[in-house]
């Protein structure tokens, strides 16, 4: 009994020298194991007389307890530093970029007609679609436009066959929509045409998004209202929008919209050749010309349509200042969108 | 058209400025493109006159002029214009002067010979477009004068663009019309007295064109002097409007023209022979005009012919063999009125476009002939004198178009405009634009419609005038009301723009290409199919429509490979054309460069068929329709790395690697993975269906497949599942192996196969015999063998 203290102090002092879970271990085996020297005390106690007996245990637990309670000290801080030495070793820099392909995008003049579509959409306006090679019937007689109408000059045809071209507007899309429905009519049609003109200002491809409305008691004073709504709500500002009487076979009265310069404000630039206006678009009453020949009673229904260049609007918006970046589809350009 | 509006203003002259004037024809309908000065900004130019020339002691080229004009009586002036001569007048820019681009004349020695001054062409003081030589001016310029005050240069030239429909404004007197209306300001023409006739001669005209032409006035002038110049206040108009001055006779009908807005034409009477008819002509029939080119007639042509066959194309251009010439001294002059229907189309259809026929195929006012010929004649008598002949009419009475008249009704301005116009305005504007009110009806008016105004037939275009007059932004502007309806939904609808948001995901950048092609990449990538052809294509690299996609991504592609891009992911939506009746609306995109972008992370790998197999398969998947790869070639894929891909048994797309030898031919390094489906295929989706889930134990049995290497992946997978029986809810291709340890004509391919019974845990049993069917299957039908 009397090197209990000897062995607790022998036991305590290897815990603290080790320096690994083996070597601690071998000091939990070595003095608390069933054959440990601690133990073995423990196993002399018979010799003692019964009254002795119950001190000297509880002295020998005494000290097994406290070299245990070192041991898992220990035992905690080696796992603990082995888990600290882990982290360290799995940390990463987490500036690094992640891994992923890069993000795509759509095309600016998607994005604009995607823009216009749930404008209208709002509204009650379908989104109505048709062909690009179109008989000369729905692109021009149809729409009051006959043979060597002075108007047909106005479009730079691109011409197909003797009776088929690619369409100069999306408005044979009204007439068809027209043909097959019936009124209340509310639609918008999105799409590309075709001219035969190209310069800085005019790709022979471009799009254009048209509408019409057919319904009884349509009147000029609501065409006006759609579009400078539609205006205000397209570049989330209040513009200034004027309308101007032009001439489309199509419709009567005809008018050209124009809105106050957005780069400017209205007070003289570049882009709007200093007349402090850009015109964004055509609109007006639907002639009853057209009407008649899509069977849509004149008495009955009144209506407008408009277009507006989709691209132009997409120019505005987004301020690029070169149409023919438009269709080279630069990944520079594409990727700014 | 170019309005001088100094002219305008001799017609129309309201208190307002330029600007306001041409803030008013714009919102009239009228729209303005640009005002110019009428000259540019100098001063201290004068009238001078040459009066005498010397060669340049030194210098070839110069001349050295005493001139009239300046302070002293005569100036000393090196000038170097071709055209300088003793006895010419010019502009003389005195020391001093100030020219346009702020130059200044200085005093100055050219060649050691003093100069002061300088005599100028027309560009030096932005007057016009000649600069041949020094500007010859009028031989009675008062020399001395300031050559602004002269040609009263302080003038804009407002050029209006005007719509087809506004046939009546394509003159002064049309601008002026519109311009009094406006201001209410009075409109006052200058006076043009009837010519009385000094003779009785008269040439026969008939009319032989059945509604083509109805009405044709001729008058024959002897004796006229075309040595003298027409005056020059005329050619100074002239020139303002954009026309050279030619001859005293073609300057007074080209100015007639820009008056009044009527064509004239004179032939030399001597060189017409017999009398004049007005004809169609015969396909194949022949004329030289006057600019030279001989053009052989197609049989819609309207014509004036003499004795001996066509001599002018009605309303387009005169002939060349009875055209007048400086020795011209008879004259026969027409002015006629031709149905636009008989001129339109025509002119273009030869190539030409000119003043006359401009305007005959929108419509020239059908009671203009008589006061244009009486003006013209008086003009042409003023500038070159002559012995004149009666205005001789020659009209089919019954074709002259008869006086429209034109209803509307009061309700239907508010139901047009939105809002009720006095009836006082209403009548006060129509009749301010000349037309006449005939009769007060219960529901509104009847209006005649003057002979100038072709555009007004039906009631909609008063509404017009009503609204155009009154101001459309004075208009009511209103919220459209309509019904708010509900309406079904359709759920199973795939959008374009969740397919497109799809690939955007992925790192796709939507492209957008020309819809026509170079007809020979068009047959690179379709040699099979005759494209669409365009009539009248912008360029030969912009022929034909195209067939596919691809090429123009393709070429996207090129351009950005230019462009040190090494790595590019496109799309397009788009029609292709295979026919006028098949336009078909196509999905396409490209992939070419690394499977990842360069990066610290990245591997560096290139792309392969299943990078792009994987896309098309997570479009596909969007629908959950039931779409089959099957190999097949394709004129521009990899033979060998090309499927269609199929929808109940049609082919709906194409994907695979571009052909290398297109790959090569087009200098592109890596191979180009492309997929094109047609957006129909896309367009529906199956409704998600719940089944209910088992909450019995899964198991999951692996098999490794030796077969032949060209079994497909497909055949195993549709051997298992005939096989497998309801249980099997899962099937994998987990591995694919060849080389060592493998016979070199197969392949080895792993299998995953999961089964779960909805109600029971199954037994070992089962599926057991459920694996045994499987590999039995497998091998009398693809010859697998277990490995």
């Amino acid at each position: 009994m009397e090197n209990l203290e000897a062995l607790k102090q022998q036991a305590l002092e290897l815990v603290a020298k080790a320096e690994d879970m083996a070597a601690l271990d071998a000091v939990r085996v070595d003095y608390l194991g069933k054959k440990g020297e601690i133990t073995a005390l423990l196993k002399g106690l018979g010799k003692l007389s019964a009254e002795e007996r119950p001190a000297a245990g509880a002295e020998i637990n005494k000290a097994k307890q406290e070299v245990q309670d070192q041991i898992t000290a220990k035992k905690t801080a080696f796992e603990q530093a082995a888990i600290n030495a882990k982290l360290a070793e799995e940390t990463v820099d987490v500036t690094l970029p992640g891994r992923r392909d890069e993000q795509g995008g759509l095309h600016p003049v998607t994005r604009t007609l995607q823009r216009i579509e749930e404008i209208f959409a709002v509204a009650g306006y379908s989104v109505e679609q048709g062909p690009e090679v179109e008989d000369d019937y729905h692109n021009f007689a149809a729409l009051n436009i006959p043979d060597h109408h002075p108007a047909r000059a106005m479009h730079d045809t691109f011409y197909v066959d003797a009776s088929h071209v690619l369409r100069t507007h999306t408005s044979p899309v009204q007439v068809r929509t027209m043909e097959t429905q019936e009124p209340p009519i509310r639609i918008i049609c999105p799409g590309r045409v075709y001219r035969c003109d190209s310069d800085l200002t005019h790709t022979p491809m471009f799009h254009q998004v048209e509408g019409l409305v057919v319904d009884k008691n349509i009147s000029f004073a609501d065409l006006k209202g759609t579009m400078v709504q539609f205006l205000r709500a397209f570049f989330e500002k209040d513009v200034d929008v004027r309308f101007r009487p032009s001439y489309f076979p199509f419709t009567e009265p005809s008018a050209e919209m124009d809105i106050q310069c957005t780069a400017c404000g209205g007070e003289g630039c570049r882009i709007c050749s200093k007349t402090g206006w850009l015109e964004v678009g055509g609109c007006g009453m639907v002639h009853p010309n057209v009407f008649e020949m899509s069977g849509i009673d004149t008495e009955v229904y009144s209506g407008f349509a408009f277009g507006m260049g989709v691209d132009r609007l997409a120019m505005l918006r987004y301020g690029i200042n070169d149409l023919r970046m438009m269709f080279e589809n630069d990944l520079k350009f594409l990727k700014q969108f | 058209m170019k309005v001088s509006e100094s002219w305008l203003r001799e017609w129309v002259s309201p208190n307002i400025s330029t600007e306001e004037l041409v803030e008013q024809l714009t919102m009239a309908g009228l729209e303005v493109d640009a005002v110019e000065a009428a000259a540019g900004e100098f001063s201290k130019v004068v009238v001078g006159e040459i009066v005498s020339i010397e060669q340049h002691p030194d210098a070839d080229k110069l001349r050295v002029c005493q001139v009239a004009g300046g302070e002293d009586e005569l100036t000393q002036v090196v000038c170097g214009a071709p055209n300088a001569r003793a006895g010419i007048k010019i502009p003389f820019a005195l020391v001093g002067a100030k020219l346009p681009g702020d130059f200044k004349i200085k005093k100055a020695k050219l060649r050691g010979v003093e100069s002061k001054g300088m005599l100028c062409a027309q560009t030096e003081l932005q007057c016009g477009e000649d600069d041949d030589g020094i500007w010859e001016l009028p031989s009675d310029a008062p020399v001395g004068t300031c050559l602004r005050e002269y040609l009263n240069l302080d003038d804009s030239i407002i050029e209006v663009d005007l719509t087809p429909n506004r046939s009546d404004c394509l003159s002064m007197q049309g601008i002026a019309r519109d311009v009094g209306v406006l201001n209410r300001a009075p409109v006052t023409p200058p006076q043009m007295p009837v010519v009385e006739a000094d003779t009785k001669e008269t040439l026969k005209v008939s009319l032989e064109a059945e509604g083509a032409c109805p009405r044709y006035l001729g008058r024959v002038i002897r004796g006229v002097d075309l040595s003298k110049p027409s005056p020059t206040w005329m050619q100074e108009k002239l020139r303002r409007a954009g026309l050279r001055s030619i001859d005293a006779v073609v300057d007074v009908t080209n100015y007639v023209l820009l008056e009044l807005g009527q064509p004239l034409h004179a032939f030399d009477m001597q060189k017409l022979s017999g009398s004049i008819h007005v004809r169609q002509s015969k396909a194949g029939e022949k004329l030289t005009l006057l600019d030279g080119q001989e053009v052989e007639l197609k049989d819609n042509t309207l014509l004036i012919c003499d004795g001996t066959g066509p001599v002018a194309m009605a309303g387009i251009m005169g002939g060349e063999s009875t055209a007048v010439s400086s020795e011209t001294t008879d004259v026969f002059l027409e002015c006629a009125y031709f149905d636009p229907i008989a001129i339109a189309g025509r002119a273009r259809s030869y190539g030409l476009h000119t003043d006359a026929s401009h305007r005959y195929e929108r419509g020239v006012d059908y009671q203009l002939q008589e006061k244009a010929i009486e003006r013209a004649t008086e003009l042409l008598l003023e500038a070159v004198g002559g012995k004149v002949g009666p205005t001789d009419v020659t009209e089919l009475t019954d074709q002259v178009p008869a006086e429209r008249k034109v209803e509307l009704r009061r309700h239907k301005i508010e139901t047009g405009l939105g809002f009720s116009m006095a009836d006082e305005e209403v009548v006060d504007i129509l009749t301010r634009l000349g037309l006449h009110l005939v009769e007060n009806t219960d529901n509104g008016w009847v209006f005649t419609v003057p002979s100038y105004r072709f555009d007004i037939s039906i009631e909609a275009d008063l509404l017009e005038e009503l609204a155009r007059v009154y101001g459309y932004n004075r208009l009511p502007t209103t919220n459209l009301e309509a019904e708010i309806k509900i309406l079904p939904r359709n759920e199973s609808k795939v959008g374009l723009s969740a397919l497109r948001q799809q690939l955007v995901a992925q790192g796709f950048q939507e492209a957008i290409c020309y819809s026509f092609i170079d007809a020979e990449l068009q047959k690179v990538f379709n040699p099979e199919q005759a494209p669409i052809e365009l009539q009248n294509p912008i360029s030969a690299d912009m022929a034909v429509m195209r067939t596919s996609l691809w090429p123009g991504l393709v070429q996207a592609l090129q351009h950005n490979l230019k462009r040190q891009q090494s790595r590019a992911k496109l799309f397009e939506t788009g029609l292709s054309f295979h026919s006028i009746e098949k336009q078909v609306p196509m999905l396409a995109g490209l992939m070419y460069g690394n499977r990842q972008p360069e990066g610290w992370s990245a591997k560096g790998e290139a792309m392969d068929f299943f990078d792009l197999k994987g896309v098309v398969e997570g479009l596909l998947d969007i629908t959950d329709q039931d779409f089959r790869f099957v190999a097949k070639a394709h004129s521009a894929l990899h033979p060998g790395q090309s499927a269609a891909i199929e929808l109940n048994g049609e082919i709906v797309g194409y994907l695979g690697a571009l052909h290398p030898q297109i790959q090569q031919e087009l200098g592109l390094n890596q191979s180009v993975y492309l997929f094109e489906i047609e957006q129909a295929a896309l367009a529906e989706a199956k409704l998600p269906a719940f089944n209910p889930l088992s909450k019995f134990p899964e198991v999951r049995r692996d098999l490794a497949l030796l077969v032949a290497r060209e079994t497909t992946a497909d055949a195993l997978l549709d051997g298992v599942k005939a096989a497998a029986g309801e249980q099997l809810i899962d099937l994998k291709v987990f591995d694919v192996y060849t080389g060592k340890g493998i016979d070199a004509e197969r392949k080895s391919v792993a299998l995953g196969l999961t089964y779960q019974h909805p109600s029971r845990t199954l037994t070992e049993e089962e599926i057991n015999s459920s694996v045994d069917a499987v590999v039995k299957r497998l091998e009398d039908e693809l010859g697998a063998s277990l490995r």
